[in-house]
């Protein structure tokens, strides 16, 4: 389970590289780069440095007694991905992109971005290790992001807004790689999430799977033992596949991945591509996918725009039909009142995208005992979405 | 005899280079679609190829785009697309079709209903352009069973790929002028008389190029080099021009004129 993709970047009969010709030779040269690199310890050392000294690494697991408390038995742990530089998991797999893409000489990186999470940290590095940046974003989310489009631009990135299609993040994604193909000689392709065309499901699972190996390292200092429970929310997934890999092969711990259910898995506003996807390609690589009968991939819908995608990683596809991982829908309102949960319990105000996991630890904890321990991947914090919670619920705190 | 296979046979007696024009199926409605097949035939067009409209058509610039869009507003599915060679044979077109689709839409039709639907509408080649060498092994033995061409794309950075790529293609071979999306341009990737004369090298079949060739002079440019030459954008341009005169009926022929000329001209 661990060992693959497979040498044609396949997770089962998921992902692959199902893109025009003219990307394949930078595909398979990412590949071979990533390869080589990986082996090499200077640039280990390097990513190492930059995740401890600049981005703060290691992030707390801090247990959240008071919600542990409101809930009931279990004892709820928050490892704080939220902690880090830029506010969320983002910047642990744009630092490592960035080192390679300087270390295979590209000078330009290009990234795709939805909320602009992924952007504003693909910004800060490119700023770190002076590359000149463009940012693709959905002109929908410019407007609901102004923010984080503010903030890319100090960061010196040039934003391009993205008027095709829904205008949202699967567009950004299409012009990303659009503008790839058109610059692929001297450009690198920061991709943001697990998805895409192979190398990037393995290698952003790679960059991200620090969580992981952290949290592993530190429950067991804390507790002793392994948890129950590991939940993570789920878009593209890369923040809950950069959890969960280093936990696959331990049977005996429970992972859960939530996606968004809009406004609910039964009406035409949702994300919820587990729950309601059927298999496809898309971006790449065939994995669940939000599509109608004759293909054409729909909208999706959610609250959180980091989660508001058609599509999903490949990995999780995978994980999904072996039955390793169980994949649930929180719908926008769930996520709002356990992020307000959240605020009040512990004095942290987290990214929508990761109030979807503490909503579902909401959801089953009447199932845990004493006995139960449980880690919410706290992927981001959410600075970013305040105005959307002030003009979802009107400016009410209740 | 695959009807691609017969044409450039028979161009090639004449010493001449296929004028292949691209169209988005259903833009802006399946019957225009069918008049403009027509009107491009009677113009000197040799083979058409057929757009599927996509939602997510990476390949594709603005102008392919907003066609794609739409026709998807008038519901046209790959399988309303196929009718439409169909269409356009019973009104008395002789050209081969080549159906331009990406491969979802293939996928989720079922790849053996799909070949079955392919022969009915007598559509003689496909193209995928999201179905690289690697992942095409399956398709390629399904079309080869049923006679049908699949046509690879070959790019200026396919470099040592080629030989592969070109070794194993039927019917044609499509050479990407440039790197980059579908769209009309005025430069062509720097070495692209390299290119082509290295894919002509490998290829046992004739050799096509397309993406963004949209003049007389481009087109004679590339007639010295190859078999054939694609025009998609600037065809598509034309259409969505000409969209109001083709919306009324009495200004109708008017639309269909102006798209008849614009390929006579490219002809030349």
């Amino acid at each position: 389970m661990t060992q693959l993709p497979d040498r044609n970047g396949r997770f089962g009969v998921f992902g692959g590289r199902f893109v025009p010709e003219t990307l394949m030779n930078a595909l398979i040269e990412l590949e071979q780069e990533y390869n080589r690199f990986s082996e090499d310890p200077a640039f280990k050392e390097e990513i190492a440095y930059l995740l401890k000294q600049y981005s703060g690494r290691e992030t707390p697991l801090y247990y959240a007694e008071r919600l542990s408390q409101h809930l009931g038995k279990a004892k709820i742990y928050l490892k704080r991905e939220d902690l880090n530089h830029t506010g969320a998991h983002k910047i642990n797999n744009a630092i490592a992109q960035g080192v390679l893409a300087k270390r295979m000489g590209k000078g330009k990186v290009i990234a795709e971005t939805g909320a602009g999470q992924h952007g504003v940290a693909t910004a800060t590095v490119a700023a770190l290790l002076g590359l000149e940046c463009k940012v693709f974003m959905g002109e929908e989310d410019t407007k609901r992001q102004q923010l984080n489009v503010f903030r890319m631009k100090m960061l010196g990135a040039e934003v391009i807004p993205v008027t095709s299609g829904s205008r949202t993040l699967k567009d950004a994604g299409n012009e990303a790689l659009r503008y790839w193909v058109s610059n692929v000689e001297d450009t690198f392709y920061v991709l943001g999430s697990a998805v895409g065309p192979h190398p990037y499901p393995m290698m952003v699972r790679n960059f991200q799977r620090i969580i992981g190996d952290e949290t592993r390292k530190q429950i067991l200092e804390m507790e002793g033992r392994l948890p129950n429970t590991i939940l993570a929310p789920i878009g593209g997934g890369s923040n809950a596949i950069g959890m969960f890999y280093p936990f696959l092969e331990d049977k005996e711990v429970g992972l859960i991945g939530v996606e968004a259910a809009g406004k609910g898995v039964d009406t035409d506003f949702h994300a919820a591509t587990m729950s309601k996807g059927t298999q496809g390609v898309f971006q790449g690589s065939m994995s669940y996918l939000l599509q109608d009968e004759f293909g054409q991939v729909q909208e999706a819908h959610s609250i959180s725009a980091g989660l508001d995608y058609p599509g999903v990683g490949p990995e999780h596809s995978y994980l999904k039909d072996i039955e390793r991982v169980k994949y649930v829908p929180i719908t926008d309102q769930e996520a709002l009142d356990a992020l307000q949960l959240l605020c009040r319990t512990e004095g942290i105000i987290p990214a929508l995208e990761s109030a979807h996991a503490v909503a579902q630890a909401v959801k089953m904890a009447s199932e845990w005992t004493e006995n139960d321990i449980v880690v919410i991947n706290l992927s981001g914090r959410g600075d970013k979405d305040v105005e959307s919670i002030m003009a979802y619920t009107g400016g009410k705190t209740e | 005899m695959n009807r691609i296979d017969q044409t450039f046979a028979s161009l090639k007696q004449q010493n001449k280079t296929a004028m292949m024009p691209y169209l988005t199926v259903g833009d802006p409605d399946i019957r225009t679609t069918v008049d403009i097949i027509l009107e491009l035939e009677s113009a000197g067009a040799d083979i058409i190829e057929l757009g599927v409209p996509y939602s997510d058509p990476l390949a594709d610039g603005p102008v392919i785009q907003r066609a794609s869009e739409r026709a998807l507003k008038n519901k046209v599915t790959i399988r309303t697309a196929m009718e439409t060679a169909r269409l356009a044979r019973d009104r008395g077109s002789q050209l081969p079709f080549i159906l331009f689709t990406y491969y979802n839409p293939v996928l989720q039709t079922g790849l053996d209903t799909f070949f079955e639907e392919v022969v009915r509408h007598d559509i003689s080649g496909l193209i995928i352009p999201d179905l690289p060498l690697e992942e095409c092994e399956q398709i390629r033995s399904l079309a080869h069973t049923a006679g049908i061409h699949l046509i690879p794309l070959v790019a200026p950075t396919s470099h040592e790929r080629i030989a592969s790529i070109v070794s194993e293609a039927t019917g044609l071979v499509y050479c990407v002028s440039s790197l980059g999306v579908t769209g009309e341009r005025t430069d062509f990737y720097s070495g692209v008389d390299n290119f082509l004369e290295t894919v002509k090298r490998y290829s046992k079949v004739p050799i096509v190029i397309g993406f963004g060739i949209s003049s007389q002079e481009q087109v004679a440019r590339f007639s010295k080099i190859c078999d054939g030459v694609v025009v998609g954008s600037a065809i598509v341009r034309q259409v969505e021009s000409n969209i109001p005169l083709l919306e009324k009926e009495d200004t109708r022929q008017q639309g269909l004129l102006q798209i008849r000329e614009f390929v006579a001209q490219l002809i030349g």
